[in-house]
């Protein structure tokens, strides 16, 4: 797992090698083992290495013979070892023992197309001198992150945007219409970035630059169109489903554990997390580390759960336990590598969890992401379930009553009266004929945090919504697929790789040069759980029913069965001791200040001060007002990290950062 | 009951809407099908009730009929005036003091 960078000059220009250097500098926290750079006449890769399989050997950029084609590669290929044998009996030659030649070797059999072979977690670049190209690609889900940005003359791409902007030729400007889409869905909608004129290479896709045009592709898009069409193929089949489902997982954790360096694995006390433990447990000879986040508010912390698992399991475990000061302190760092303004503090314990992680000395954690979205554990599936239930006979007395089933976790939807819970989950006219009814009530609450924009911003914010930019990229087939496919589709396209893999995922980890893997990723899970029916993924409002049927011969029970709880981190406590009414920290106050409101445009100064005042002091905070401290607070610090002070906040990473080889072409 | 009205808004628009957008809430517009309120702000809703107008809102009582609108909240408030008033108007009639009532009847 690493970081990389790249130029290329479509005038033929000769690259500059410090340049380069300046750019993988910023993001030398992905890489901190070595850092090499490659320089031909218009083309120039840089790499920033964090070495985990073959240690010795997988330097990068790396080369063939005669170094006609170069790679420099952020990711793991799982399957490297059968691709790695494959093409030894197709006659191919192997220098090195890593998964990094594997690509580069496959390029060479099979060109652009080799990408389909691959299971892993990918970005990478292809430098084909022959062919005068220049061949970008990211994995299927969207586990590892690849930006690019085309200024005149120039053709720019990094693992991280602030890469991207350390070029001089790159303007640093908030894109106002992303600021719209992440007031609205919490992620921007690719290709679009917080950032002007920067694109993200969106998951499943390649890129190639040849003759100076940019051409992106899908090569592999989610399919649930197989999806409900045959609850009944399945009846009396399910431990037969479920067997496969395990045998799949079991070898999806299996190729995980490959690495030359020792891998731990997270536990966050839920389902996911516990069974791919157990399964290193049973299956593995893997000598088992875990690491969990606690947290000292109760309302948020899992820590009892995760002390059975720790126990049943036998793990040698490790803990960070995270106070409110802990998740504002941390806040600023966290923006720098989320690049983006967020709805959510959750990402802050993941930042705080990977430098424990860190300082125990490993590198690579599996982790339980992804089994919600692909095998349908989320509560706002089930609040679609019900709501198009109710929808379709909204005169029913007794559909109307499982809306007392949803969030149980929270307080202030369980207090109130039917009467109140039937407003709040009401089913508009045209709501159920929407392609996007399950997430519609998220995103209409999140876009009521726009009344903050300033008027400026307002003003050039004439669309009243991102919906319809949304709706021409779902698939073409969507519209015609089951609902809770739908709901499923929007979830694991959009807010997975968006957020999840993205500000909870790839970018806290790295930050502190940890991998995450994600067995329930795997393209062959994935693909295998997008054939199953509704019914094995959500049994009448009983979720994730399959995986629960595959995990109760490794869990114990009350692990299965506990209620599940969405992973959060304090919100407006991070940030203010509400029993003081005081700032926690100087920036708080310092942002959020009527003068730096108004000096950075976005947002009013006086409804964010009437919105201060309101939350210092209060114990109990709407989930609205707590999204709209955490949003305004999160993009104040992205305007002053990224285009205030960003030579005073690259110098600073970069202190440290020194390039141990040049190659040159 | 203008002041009430009065009152109810500024709570409103203040707290929910942060100064913003507040001149555009009709009187019968619903705070949730507006997006004004979620769950969390009917239960602040409740307090400020409580607190300015001296008023105790019961279980039964935390009704959309009777909190959705600037023009239920201010029907609510002096229905609830109106049977505060006239406990307070036969508890005064047994102590013969009228200022109470005066006071529970000047907001109407």
């Amino acid at each position: 797992m690493c970081g990389m960078c790249g130029i290329l000059n479509l005038d033929n220009r000769a690259v500059d090698r410090d340049l380069l250097g300046r750019m993988l500098g910023t993001i030398r926290h992905r890489g901190p083992d070595e850092c090499g750079l490659y320089v031909t006449e218009k083309a120039g890769l840089g790499h920033a290495r964090l070495s985990i399989i073959d240690l010795s050997g997988g330097r990068q950029p790396m080369h063939n013979e005669d170094r006609s084609v170069s790679l420099t590669f952020n990711g793991e290929v799982f399957n490297y070892i059968e691709l790695r044998e494959d093409l030894i009996r197709k006659g191919r030659r192997f220098a090195t023992s890593s998964d990094t030649e594997v690509i580069l070797r496959l390029y060479e059999e099979e060109g652009e197309e080799c990408v389909q072979r691959l299971n892993g977690q990918w970005a990478f670049a292809i430098w084909d001198k022959k062919e005068d190209k220049l061949f970008l690609s990211r994995d299927r889900l969207g586990v590892r992150p690849l930006f690019y940005a085309s200024t005149g003359q120039r053709f720019l791409f990094a693992s991280e945007i602030k890469a991207i902007l350390a070029h001089p030729a790159v303007s640093r400007q908030l894109d106002l219409s992303a600021l719209d889409q992440i007031f609205t869905f919490w992620h921007t909608l690719p290709p679009h970035t917080a950032f002007k004129g920067i694109l993200e290479l969106p998951p499943g896709h390649s890129l190639k630059v040849k003759g100076g045009n940019v051409k992106v592709w899908s090569y592999w898009r989610l399919d649930l169109s197989r999806t409900g069409t045959s609850p009944y193929d399945v009846l009396g089949r399910e431990q037969e489903y479920a067997d496969r489902l395990g045998g799949l997982l079991i070898d999806s954790t299996r190729i995980r554990l490959r690495a030359d360096v020792p891998v731990g694995a997270y536990l966050s006390g839920g389902l996911d997390s516990s069974l791919i433990t157990a399964i290193v447990k049973k299956f593995t000879n893997n000598p088992l580390k875990t690491f969990s986040v606690a947290f000292h508010d109760s309302e948020f912390d899992e820590s009892r759960y995760q002390k059975q698992m720790v126990s049943h399991l036998d793990t040698d475990h490790h803990e960070i336990r995270c106070s409110y000061d802990d998740v504002g302190r941390v806040f600023p760092d966290v923006v720098w590598h989320a690049e983006k303004p967020l709805l959510r503090t959750a990402p802050a314990p993941m930042y705080l969890l990977s430098k424990l992680v860190r300082d125990s000395g490993f590198k690579v954690v599996l982790t339980g992401e992804g089994s919600d979205e692909i095998l349908g554990g989320y509560d706002i599936f089930k609040e679609a379930k019900i709501r198009s239930f109710w929808g379709v006979r909204p005169d029913s007395k007794l559909r109307p009553l499982l809306l007392r089933r949803l969030y149980p976790y929270m307080q202030d939807i369980q207090s109130q009266s039917e009467a109140y819970l039937k407003m709040f989950f009401r089913v508009g006219p045209q709501d159920l004929s929407s392609p996007l009814f399950s997430h519609l009530p998220r995103w209409e609450m999140t876009a009521k945090l726009k009344l903050f924009f300033s008027d400026a911003v307002k003003s050039e914010l004439q669309d009243p919504t991102p919906y319809a930019e949304l709706e021409d990229q779902l698939p073409a087939a969507y519209r015609a697929w089951d609902s809770f496919a739908r709901a499923q589709y929007l979830e694991a396209a959009y807010l997975l790789p968006g957020y999840i893999l993205s500000s909870q995922g790839d970018r806290v980890a790295m930050a502190h040069a940890v991998e995450g893997r994600f067995p329930f990723l795997d393209y062959r899970v994935v693909e295998f759980a997008s054939t199953l029916p509704p019914s094995l993924k959500m049994r009448g409002l009983n979720e994730k029913h399959l995986l629960k049927r595959f995990a109760s011969s490794l869990l114990p029970e009350s692990v299965i069965r506990r209620p599940k709880q969405p992973y959060r981190a304090p919100e407006v406590k991070s940030f203010f001791d509400c029993d003081k009414g005081a700032f926690r920290h100087d920036y708080v106050d310092e942002l959020l200040s009527p003068d730096r409101v108004r000096e950075y445009g976005v947002f009013n100064p006086a409804a964010v001060q009437m919105l201060v005042a309101k939350v210092r002091r209060l114990q109990a905070t709407s989930v609205r007002d707590g999204m709209a401290i955490v949003g305004i607070l999160s993009t104040q610090l992205l305007i002053h990290q990224f285009i205030k002070n960003f030579q005073i906040r690259t110098d600073h990473e970069a202190d440290s950062t020194e390039v141990a080889y040049v190659h040159h072409g | 009951m203008k002041l009430i009205q009065q009152r109810l808004r500024t709570f409103i628009t203040d707290n929910f809407l942060f100064g913003q957008d507040g001149a555009e809430l009709l009187g019968d517009d619903s705070l949730i099908e507006k997006g004004v309120i979620d769950s969390t702000g009917v239960l602040q809703l409740i307090s400020f009730l409580e607190r300015e107008f001296n008023i105790k809102v019961e279980d039964e009582e935390v009704a959309p009929q009777n909190l959705d609108s600037i023009d239920c909240l201010t029907a609510f408030v002096q229905r609830k005036h109106a049977i505060t008033g006239a406990a307070i108007a036969r508890e005064n009639q047994r102590c013969a003091s009228p200022v109470a009532v005066i006071a529970g009847v000047e907001e109407q």
